[in-house]
């Protein structure tokens, strides 16, 4: 059977945000794919030079919707610690909180696209309805859905009350119980077995390979968690497993999930019950003295860094993140390489892509089928010579 | 263990209960407490200060001397003059806003008051620009 | 044919169950569709009046076709499809009788009934494009997997009727209703089958839209797209009506206006059992689609196609 090259994105209803993939089909079989980044390049990691820290908190809360928390955390810790600030146990204990609360609702997000994503829709129904319930806990002890903005230099910006608590452990409880019933039709539908199992195969070696991260890894049996390996927050006290499959397809990262939102209700339950008292926040300098900092976080799509470099100012002098979809994504090619067309989109959903994440400016051409990577130097000769081209000159810049 | 049409109970279940959407423009939708919705302004505690403006990570808000400016209060006998207190108004500008409530935090007089109102959308984008007095 | 004759069959042909009832018909089981799928996903669901607004919004817009497609054949499949369709309900019984019944009718209506489906391979195969192409490829593969099971599953009660003729099928279970339960393995088959050949979830693997966006009728547009649409509702009226006809004992021996309520309610339940099917499962792949056909559809056929002829000789 002839080759045909399906360009799969960056429009495509299977993914939410820009991105390429070129996949060569025989028949309905694959074999080769390319992936091709660049379709959603912000400019926020040089957008973050020009604003104080406070300013670059919201910004890059705004990295990603779903890991909105995950984002300010590990910044925030990178802040504190050139500050130096010692930060109060109950600022860290509600940090947690809500990072659990994070994960509870992109899991559940993971398990209802992963169910439309392989046509199960009355999973995906089911699971989103849910995932108000915590959607609605987010907004109760934050004030907003997705962009929460509960972190704050030196703490976070407010306290939880009693009610409020009674209120999340109540919905937590709903919770777990829908979970359980997930976890059944997960394991036992066999329409669901039939899509997922033996599907988008990362067998360990090559997971350690190309540097899978998170769920994806610890789907291939690679027990890698920041949150055991270098506790941050207040994980050392709590007690949680680490979830890993061995079945290295997309079945294993469904389990992987479900499981570890089981985790994450314990967590929630244990963080409530013994929140400590004291002070939410502690009043941190607007300038931050010069140095460098690197911090970890495991975001629920998996580890998430930051760099930061202070130079004495209010303002940071360069901000680096690295998303786990970076990381996860060279697995991608490799999980999609020989599978059939029908789980390609299930695939790519099963890392929990998220692409504006990720992005670094890159330019392919289509027609001798070549990527270049640009760099900022070559970015701004490009960008004055298109201005020159229209009449304004910034080359005095 | 594999059972066929294992959401078949739930289904049909869900035949006899009300739907969980709601019908959103017709119907009022639930909003918490504290949500964080648009930023009010409270001109008489306004001193000025221009914490909110240096805060903002959008540059969503610009406080100005307003331009009709109170009389300053009669000079009771005996005692200093007593300077006018100026009046500020303030220009919100709901398309940069990020509804983080940031500026609400940082003003030292509480001017800035936090609403639940969150339906802001609006076919001009002139209108998104609220001049508060 | 004197006048006399002639007025009524055109009626027959363009109002009732001709076009304008299918149509009809069809819209509103579509709604019917949407809804319990909605209710049963814990949805509001649409208006009744969506299936139409969509029709009429479609009509409005532009039809653009390919360069590269064949331009003739692409603006005539639709009417193709529909044209077959509506060809295949002058043979099966809706109210009392069909307008036209004979020996052997059902092999006929079995036959226009593939129609539609070559005609979604040939719009997808004609438009040119990858995702279409591949589309195209899978509604053949699918009507390879379904159309074998489908037609053993209609033999089953023919056999125990004696008879081709649709009518005379019906009349037979009608007469005879304590044989209707000993036909559910072959309704059951039938039903999943009939599931596959409107390529509704879990089967709808040719125009899956997070794999191949469209599919075949990914570069329809406008008023062409519509038609398809209302080819595809009108299958499902044709198709229910059909199953109806072959297992339920139609109208039940009820005749003239009687008749009508008797089949809506039937086709109506048909359907409901058609939106189970879309929610409880996920959609398969296509090879797990022909696999799950010839080994678990076509043998539930074919054991029960045994049976009728045990059954047959038992009643003598």
């Amino acid at each position: 059977m002839s080759k045909i090259t399906i360009p799969l994105g960056p429009q495509h209803p299977a993914l939410k945000e820009p991105e390429n993939f070129m996949l060569v089909l025989e028949g309905e079989q694959i074999s080769g794919a390319t992936v091709n980044l660049g379709y959603n390049h912000r400019g926020m990691e040089k957008a973050a030079e020009s604003r104080t820290y406070l300013q670059t908190m919201y910004l890059l809360e705004r990295v990603c919707g779903i890991c909105s928390h995950s984002h300010t955390t590990t910044y925030i810790t990178n802040v504190e610690e050139l500050a130096k600030a010692e930060i109060p146990q109950r600022a860290l204990a509600i940090r947690t909180l809500i990072a659990e609360l994070e994960r509870v609702h992109s899991h559940l997000l993971w398990l209802g696209v992963a169910g439309y994503e392989m046509g199960f829709e009355t999973l995906f129904m089911y699971t989103w309805r849910d995932r108000e319930q915590v959607l609605d806990c987010l907004e109760l002890l934050s004030g907003n859905r997705v962009h929460y903005s509960m972190n704050t230099i030196g703490g976070v910006r407010r306290d939880i009350s009693i009610e409020q608590k009674a209120e999340v452990s109540r919905r937590i409880k709903f919770l777990e119980e829908r979970t359980r019933y997930y976890i059944k039709i997960g394991t036992e539908e066999p329409t669901v077995a039939a899509r997922t199992a033996n599907v988008g195969m990362l067998p360990p070696a090559v997971a350690l390979e190309r540097g899978a991260v998170g769920p994806t890894a610890r789907a291939s049996g690679i027990a890698r968690d920041v949150r055991k390996d270098e506790p941050y927050l207040i994980y050392d006290q709590l007690d949680f497993k680490l979830i890993t499959h061995n079945t290295n397809d997309v079945f294993g990262r469904l389990v992987v999930r479900v499981l570890e939102l089981v985790e994450s209700y314990k967590m929630i339950h244990q963080i409530l019950n013994n929140l400590p008292e004291g002070p939410i926040a502690v009043k941190v300098p607007m300038k931050i003295a010069p140095g460098e900092a690197v911090n970890r976080y495991e975001a629920p799509r998996g580890e998430d860094i930051h760099y930061l470099k202070s130079n004495g100012t209010d303002k940071p002098e360069r901000v680096k993140v690295r998303a786990p979809t970076l990381a996860n994504l060279q697995s991608v090619a490799y999980m999609l390489e020989g599978g059939w067309l029908a789980d390609v989109p299930l695939v790519i959903a099963a890392i929990d892509p998220c692409m504006s994440c990720t992005d670094r400016a890159s330019v392919w051409d289509p027609k001798k089928g070549k990527m270049a990577l640009y760099g900022w130097e070559e970015m701004r000769k490009l960008g004055i010579e298109h201005y020159k081209k229209r009449g304004v000159n910034f080359s005095g810049l | 263990m594999i059972k066929p049409a294992r959401i078949f109970s739930e289904v049909i279940k869900h035949l006899f209960i009300k739907p969980a959407t709601s019908g959103y423009p017709f119907e009022k939708a639930k909003i918490m407490p504290n949500f964080r919705g648009r930023i009010d302004f409270d001109s008489p505690k306004c001193i000025g200060c221009q914490m909110c403006v240096k805060v903002c990570p959008s540059k969503a808000i610009e406080i100005r001397l307003a331009a009709i400016q109170p009389p300053a209060p009669a000079q009771v006998e005996g005692q200093p003059v007593v300077a006018a207190k100026r009046k500020f108004d303030c220009f919100m500008h709901l398309d940069h806003c990020v509804y983080c409530a940031q500026c609400v935090e940082t003003c030292p007089k509480d001017a800035l008051i936090m609403t639940q109102d969150f339906e802001l959308a609006h076919t001009s984008r002139a209108a998104l620009t609220r001049h508060y007095k | 044919m004197t006048p006399d004759s002639i007025l009524p069959s055109l009626a027959y042909i363009t109002i009732f169950p001709g076009f304008l009832f299918l149509a009809v018909y069809g819209l509103y089981l579509q709604w019917v569709d949407r809804k319990l799928c909605a209710v049963m996903q814990n949805r509001m669901g649409p208006p009744l009046i969506q299936p139409l607004a969509d029709f009429i919004k479609l009509l409005a817009k532009e039809v653009i076709v390919p360069d590269a497609a064949d331009s003739r054949m692409f603006r005539l499949l639709p009417f193709f499809a529909m044209a077959a369709v509506m060809t295949a309900v002058i043979s099966i019984p809706v109210g009392a009788h069909a307008l036209c019944s004979f020996q052997g009718d059902m092999v006929v209506v079995i036959y226009l009934l593939t129609i539609p489906t070559v005609t979604f391979f040939l719009a997808g195969w004609s438009s040119t494009s990858p995702y279409a192409t591949v589309g195209a490829m899978r509604v053949l593969t699918q009507l390879f997997a379904y159309e074998v099971p489908l037609m053993l599953a209609l033999i089953g009660p023919a056999i125990l009727a004696g008879s081709w003729n649709l009518t005379e099928i019906s009349a037979f279970f009608a007469a005879k209703p304590y044989l209707i339960p000993t036909q559910l393995l072959g309704f059951l088959a039938g039903i999943i089958a009939l599931q596959g050949k409107l390529e509704r979830m879990p089967f709808d693997i040719p125009h899956a839209k997070n794999e191949i966006v469209g599919g075949q009728f990914t570069e329809y547009s406008g008023r062409l797209l519509a038609f398809f649409y209302l080819a595809i509702d009108m299958e499902l009226v044709v198709g229910a009506a059909l199953l109806n006809a072959v297992f339920l004992g139609g109208s039940l021996g009820l005749t003239g206006w009687a008749a009508i309520p008797v089949f809506l309610a039937k086709t109506l339940a048909i359907t409901f059992l058609l939106a189970l099917l879309k929610v409880l499962m996920a959609r398969i792949r296509i090879e797990q689609m022909v696999n799950f056909c010839w080994k678990y559809l076509a043998p539930a056929a074919i054991i029960q196609i045994l049976a009728d002829i045990v059954l047959k000789y038992k009643l003598g």
